[in-house]
């Protein structure tokens, strides 16, 4: 994939193959309003693909759009190879593309338990399941007869994922997980990926938060205004880079940005 | 520095201009119009006979109700079913005052602002409520008026009573002055329609319509604004209960607090084009025509219409008015604003987009957002084609 | 001591009013759609038992083998048709849709019946009474309602609470998208629901054929505003909260009938607005009623 400003050339390796997860040409607005123009993304097996980008960039749109609650203007979404654009988000489940919705959206009046039975009321076949779901997060065996809607913000988080992994999914899209959360329990959630890694699921995600989806990121993919401003592994791209990226900022890389001379330094999360 | 670009603004405040119509001459013309028109009405009694008179009444009559309604619900975003409340307190109040010895022709204004007082307490009952809570109040509120009416012997309890007072009129005269009566109403209460929605009183409502939070958002006052048009609905339906005891000379309570009528002109308003005023006289003229035709159908004229009415609520939800808008793109009542970009003779139109654009902004138009400051009226849109024949807010 | 009979009566009367809440409310609380025909199609069930009787010649007690089943699939059709293309485009769509159906149903009743009242004869049985003491008589028709009333609630409790079909229903109702996320298909799940509505209000409209009569106009006259009051004042989102505002609507308006007769109706109807002016949400209810 090509970027405005290719990173040092030398280190991006050309990604061959089918992608698992292929979006072409994206363009979706909101009513009249364009959220999403001419996006283009593969995301291949193993992958973490991080998108970033501020408030209103378009990313909370991609995802809703590649797990089907979004109806797209143009281009199309591939699921290794086959083209699930016109499918419905429970078609899409059932072929692979399991979404965690932004703010968690966990069914409040049910317990966790009956959270997680609704997540496998149509899953696929595979490795995940309610008990591996609650070996993965220790806390939530004990407390699976407890109401969705009394739980901290992070517990929410990790039922809403055991809830999306439950179905089996082939590509996990986690949208803002550190959403209203504190650092530290956002640290410890991502500090799951690696176990769903290793279990066979690629992930996509959505981060506000630059520094987070730099920690976990194996390729990133930067919106501005609804079009793409950078893409590449997250290796040797220089912070100035990434800034320029996310704020638009004209010029070359090395300008200083906001703080004038200083070290330019991530966006806080929100 | 600034992010990339998505659209050009224009270069300069100066080269937009906005206006009400899209030729100097409209208003001047619109108003010669007009005229012509209320001038070929009010001298139909001294032409026609007196059923085409009476027909006329009961249309205008219709077209009147209708036109509260749409206020209500297409603007205000307050689907009531109750209308019939003030429908027959405005007949029972001239009966009141008629049996005190009110002339009824004098005691028709005093009703309608007697049920516009009433709206009052009535509103602060209701708008806690929201959509079908709502509506269901103004029913129930509805039946609770008729049964408290009922309990009145000296208002003839279940059975009505017959309206006094104008028996001494010979009977041509009478139908005359009940026409003409009927027709200033309903010319008041179109001008009422029309000058509302072009005050500020008007935008605040259009902008309810089209997104409520946005619209408290900017600091409008909501809750006033639809207070304002339920009491303006409530003395509308009050004065056309008024009419109907007028006209038929007695009032039954079944009848005159019926559902029907508020089937009627959710009905015909949703037929003609809700979130218009041409919609409702529109759909009213059609379905007396209609009504004409089929009247030896009994009943099913109400069935038939109600099937309409679902079909247009779901797949022409602009109703007809809105289909002749949209093709022949005309507004017979400016209530809009025509935005001109310096150097295009015509105004830049933005049609109403359905579904997804093909592409980016329609060339030459202003995106929604971009608004050059100053020359458009406080709170007001700034697109290319304002009210009008917009969608109704959805709830 | 008419009074306790008055009030018996009331309780007895409002196990009824809950079976005709119930669907109103679940199509609320899943849906959110408030049918505005909701009480007339109890009265469209009730002319079908009379029709279903009249071919069938079966005891009108056990009209509603047939009745029910066939309401209930009307419900999931028509749910899946109309009443989702009504909800595509909106609340306000909706609620027209819902009235004008109302409509619809009311004057095609006035076509092809007459506006005289129906009633389902079930003969003795509806008179039939026993006493406790002297001043209390309960007819067993009334206890029979109230039996089947209660379970039918309780059995729509258990379905929501254990199965699974109950669960993606609760679910749906939490968070629609959510649900389509996790393979959810809502429109089925909306289908399920409406129908479960539609039975229910299928057989309150029976029983209230066996207890009372009906005409065309009924189902908005009376049935519609008893549903929603019952269900206004006993909140959204419990079937006990339905149950409680049935009984609570019943009570009031034998007391209302005690004070005076003619203003039976009016009483629960004031109580109505009351409860919709100070407390919309209900006995029980949240915050949120929209």
């Amino acid at each position: 994939m090509s970027s405005p400003d290719q990173p040092a050339a030398d280190q991006v390796k050309e990604r061959t193959g089918t992608p698992l997860l292929e979006v072409r040409a994206l363009t979706a607005h909101h009513g009249q309003l364009r959220a999403l123009t001419d996006v283009s993304l593969s995301v291949f097996p193993g992958d973490v693909y991080a998108i970033i980008g501020a408030n209103g960039a378009g990313k909370s749109t991609l995802l809703r759009t590649i797990a089907g609650l979004h109806r797209p203007t143009t281009g199309s979404i591939l699921l290794d190879g086959a083209d699930v654009t016109g499918q419905r988000p429970e078609r899409r489940l059932a072929a692979g593309i399991a979404m965690v919705p932004e703010g968690r959206r966990l069914f409040g009046s049910l317990t966790v338990e009956e959270n997680l039975q609704v997540g496998s009321s149509y899953a696929r076949p595979g490795p995940w399941n309610i008990e591996r779901v609650y070996e993965l997060f220790s806390w939530m065996r004990d407390r699976r007869g407890q109401r969705a809607a009394q739980l901290s913000g992070g517990e929410q988080q990790s039922v809403a994922i055991g809830r999306a992994l439950v179905a089996n999914p082939r590509v996990l899209l986690l949208d803002e997980l550190s959403l209203g959360l504190a650092p530290l329990i956002v640290r410890r959630i991502y500090g799951t990926l690696p176990g769903l890694l290793a279990a066979g699921v690629t992930v996509l995600l959505v981060e506000q938060d630059v520094s987070q989806a730099l920690r976990v990121a194996t390729r990133i993919h930067c919106l501005l205004e609804g079009a793409t401003t950078l893409e590449g592994p997250p290796e040797g791209v220089s912070p100035q880079r990434i800034e320029s990226a996310y704020f638009g900022l004209a010029g070359v890389a090395g300008v200083a940005g906001p703080g004038g001379g200083s070290p330019p330094h991530q966006e806080p999360p929100s | 520095m600034t992010a990339a670009q998505p659209v050009t603004a224009p270069a300069s405040q100066d080269h937009v201009r906005v206006s009400r119509s899209r030729h100097r001459l409209v208003p001047v013309l619109a108003g010669l119009a007009s005229l012509g028109v209320l001038v070929v009405f009010g001298a139909l009694p001294y032409i026609v006979f007196s059923g085409t008179t009476n027909l006329l009444v009961n249309v205008f009559i219709l077209m009147a109700m209708a036109t509260m309604w749409n206020l209500l619900a297409g603007y205000a975003g307050l689907v009531s079913v109750g209308q019939q409340a003030f429908i027959g307190l405005g007949a029972y109040f001239v009966l009141i005052l008629a049996m005190h010895g009110t002339n009824p022709f004098l005691a028709l204004p005093l009703a309608a602002v007697g049920c516009g007082v009433i709206g009052l307490p009535v509103w602060w009952i209701v708008s806690r409520l929201r959509s079908g809570y709502f509506a269901i109040a103004t029913w129930v509120v509805a039946s609770v008026c008729e049964a408290l009416i009922i309990r009145f012997p000296s208002l003839g309890g279940g059975t009505g009573a017959p309206l006094p007072g104008l028996g001494s009129l010979e009977p041509t005269l009478l139908t005359a002055y009940t026409y003409w009566v009927s027709l200033a109403v309903l010319v008041v209460v179109l001008a009422a329609a029309y000058l509302i929605l072009r005050s500020r009183v008007g935008l605040v409502l259009t902008a309810i319509r089209d997104d409520e939070i946005g619209a408290r958002s900017v600091g409008a006052r909501v809750w006033r604004a639809r207070q304002f048009v339920f009491v303006v609905a409530a003395i509308g339906c009050g004065a056309a209960g008024g009419l109907l005891i007028i006209s038929q000379l007695n009032v039954q309570p079944t009848s005159a607090f019926a559902v029907q009528w508020s089937a009627e002109m959710i009905f015909v308003t949703i037929i003609g084009g809700i979130g218009t005023i041409e919609g409702p006289i529109l759909g009213t003229i059609l379905f007396f025509v209609l009504q004409e035709n089929l009247s030896s159908y009994g009943a099913w004229y109400l069935i038939v219409l109600g099937l309409v009415a679902i079909a247009v609520a779901i797949w022409a939800r602009r109703g007809l008015w809105g289909l002749i808008a949209d093709r022949w793109n005309i507004r017979v009542f400016p209530v809009g604003y025509y935005l001109w970009l310096e150097g295009q003779g015509r105004p830049s139109l933005r049609r109403p987009l359905r579904g997804a654009p093909s592409g980016g902004p329609p060339a030459g138009n202003l995106p929604a957002g971009n608004q050059p400051p100053g020359n458009l009226p406080a709170g007001g849109s700034g697109a290319a084609e304002a009210a009008g024949a917009a969608d109704p807010a959805d709830g | 001591m008419s009074w306790v009979n008055a009030i018996i009566q009331g309780i007895l009367i409002g196990g009824l009013y809950a079976l005709f809440a119930c669907g109103l409310s679940l199509m609320f609380g899943v849906m959110k759609v408030i049918n505005l025909a909701h009480g007339d199609l109890a009265v469209v069930a009730g002319y079908l038992a009379v029709g279903v009787i009249a071919v069938t010649h079966i005891p009108a007690v056990w009209s509603f083998i047939l009745v029910v089943p066939i309401f209930a699939v009307a419900g999931y059709v028509l749910q899946r048709t109309l009443i989702q293309a009504s909800l595509n485009r909106g609340v306000l769509t909706t609620l027209l849709v819902t009235f004008g159906l109302s409509v619809v149903i009311e004057n095609a009743l006035l076509q092809f019946s007459s506006a005289n009242s129906h009633s389902l004869g079930i003969g003795h049985l509806v008179s039939d009474s026993f006493s406790i003491g002297p001043q209390i008589s309960i007819a067993y028709l009334l206890v029979a309602i109230f039996v089947v009333a209660v379970v039918v609630l309780l059995g729509l409790q258990y379905f929501l609470s254990l199965s699974r079909h109950g669960r993606l229903i609760r679910a749906v109702a939490d968070d629609r998208e959510a649900a389509q996320l996790s393979g959810v298909d809502y429109r089925h799940i909306f289908g399920i629901a409406a129908g479960i509505a539609f039975a229910t209000v299928a057989l309150a409209g029976i029983a209230w054929g066996m207890v009372s009569a009906f005409a065309p106009t009924t189902g908005t006259d009376t049935l519609l505003l008893f549903a929603f009051e019952a269900v206004v004042i006993g909140g959204l989102g419990s079937l006990w909260g339905t149950l409680a505002g049935g009984i609570i609507l019943g009570v009031a308006q034998q007391i209302g009938a005690q004070i005076n007769s003619a203003d039976q109706f009016l009483a629960g109807q004031l109580v109505f607005l009351l409860l919709l002016v100070i407390r919309p949400q209900g006995l029980t209810g949240q915050q949120s009623t929209t």
